[in-house]
């Protein structure tokens, strides 16, 4: 057994007892700790299986934003835990929960074990064309232009998701800023932190971003870091979160997914079909997409992080 | 030349190694968040820098170089903040812990 197959045994091992530890751990709190501890493993997973972009993307998702959403409704549930603790399912209600979660793992493992060898895949001819778009890497490949319906709709549900953030908001404080404003001591630790660190954070995403056209990286990694970098600012108390009618945030928050639209019906009348790129402006389409789409998931992000409106915008 | 350089990677990597372990021992055995957080920085800082000096003569590029050398400052930057915010919030949680039962510290 060499050294690399043992670090993934050990590593599958913690990935898995992680998992059930989650799962088992009584409090919220715990569990949402346990939650982010698995994400980050599983992205150094990813990197053991070389799949760079989605170690990235697990690490920044799963392990970063998901983390802190679950975290913010850990906060709101602590008040409600403990009643809540006292009235346990019956029985037969946890057996049926038992039954059915066993059943979807055993399917889930049997559709693992039972696939073809080799199994299906799409590599070698996203490989084949890798040239027709000019860019480097095979997964901006896929995602930009052999996949590119399925990136724009996913853009979409990203603003489907932040309008039910916002329909949470009560009607009084409909319009005004999203979450508490953050009084933080301008001269304190954590509005040291936000000036210093903002800058070389906005720069590494902005890189995370262009750098994805060769290599690893690209738009929602780099969106996810400018947002942190926003949320940093937020919680040090130097800026407040805007009010959710402004009309630059609306502006923002559509320019990916129309920006791409445009392009996809561009393509219809122009080209050969939907979101079918000139072959000689395929590079630069897809990277003005690919910016205006990095600006909207970092405002989106950011704003779901933010909250539903919660104070109204005169004050 | 290149001898020399593998046994500085070798020991500073296991120097680091040991440091993180030291660390993660210290976190579990501690009995309190102020000395549990001194536990951790030590991984943050000593190991993690011990780890990217012993890597630094195995990078492609002088600029890859760069980018381990970044990678320790973010984390110290990173670390010493969020441990002197824990502290905080600590020391306030164990101050108001004590107005309320009146117990002595």
């Amino acid at each position: 057994m060499t050294v690399a197959s043992a670090l993934e045994i050990v590593l599958a091992a913690l990935v898995l007892g992680v998992a059930v530890w989650t799962i088992a751990a009584r409090e919220t709190f715990a569990a949402v700790a346990g939650f982010v501890a698995y994400g980050l493993l599983l992205a150094l997973v990813w990197v053991r299986l070389d799949a760079v972009d989605v170690a990235l993307t697990e690490a920044a998702i799963g392990g970063g934003l998901v983390g802190v959403l679950l975290l913010g409704a850990a906060a709101r549930l602590r008040t409600t835990e403990a009643p809540v603790a006292v009235e346990r399912p019956g029985e037969f209600l946890r057996l049926v929960a038992a039954l059915l979660s066993a059943t979807v793992a055993a399917a889930l493992a049997a559709a693992v074990l039972f696939l073809p060898d080799p199994a299906p895949t799409l590599a070698p001819a996203a490989a084949a064309n890798a040239a027709a778009t000019g860019l480097g890497n095979p997964v901006t490949n896929v995602l930009m232009a052999f996949r590119a319906m399925d990136t724009m709709l996913e853009k979409i549900v990203l603003l489907l998701a932040l309008v039910g953030v916002w329909s949470l908001a009560r009607d009084r404080f409909w319009g005004g800023h999203p979450g508490p404003r953050h009084q933080a001591d301008p001269r304190g630790m954590l509005a040291f932190l936000a000036r210093l660190l903002a800058p070389v954070g906005i720069v590494v995403g902005i890189y995370v971003f262009w750098t994805g056209k060769d290599h690893p990286g690209g738009a929602f990694q780099g969106g996810t870091i400018l947002a942190a970098m926003w949320l940093l600012v937020m919680m040090a108390g130097l800026t407040d979160a805007p009010p959710v009618t402004q009309r630059w945030l609306r502006m923002v928050l559509i320019a990916g997914p129309a920006f791409f639209l445009l392009v996809g019906l561009g393509g219809l009348g122009l080209g050969a079909a939907f979101l079918a790129y000139p072959a000689a402006y395929a590079k630069p389409l897809i990277l003005a997409i690919e910016v205006a789409m990095t600006l909207t998931i970092a405002v989106t992000l950011g704003l779901l992080m933010a909250g539903a409106p919660e104070r109204s915008a005169e004050r | 030349m290149s001898a020399a350089l593998d046994i500085l990677t070798i020991v500073a990597v296991s120097a680091g190694a040991f440091f993180f372990l030291a660390g993660t021992v210290g976190l579990l055995r501690f009995p309190d968040a102020l000395t549990r957080l001194h536990a951790l920085t030590k991984a943050d800082n000593l190991g993690l820098g011990l780890v990217v000096l012993g890597l630094l003569p195995l990078a492609e590029s002088v600029r890859d170089g760069l980018k381990l050398i970044c990678v320790w400052l973010l984390v110290l930057l990173a670390g010493a903040t969020v441990s002197q915010l824990i502290a905080r919030a600590a020391l306030a949680s164990e101050a108001s812990r004590q107005r309320r039962d009146g117990t002595p510290p």
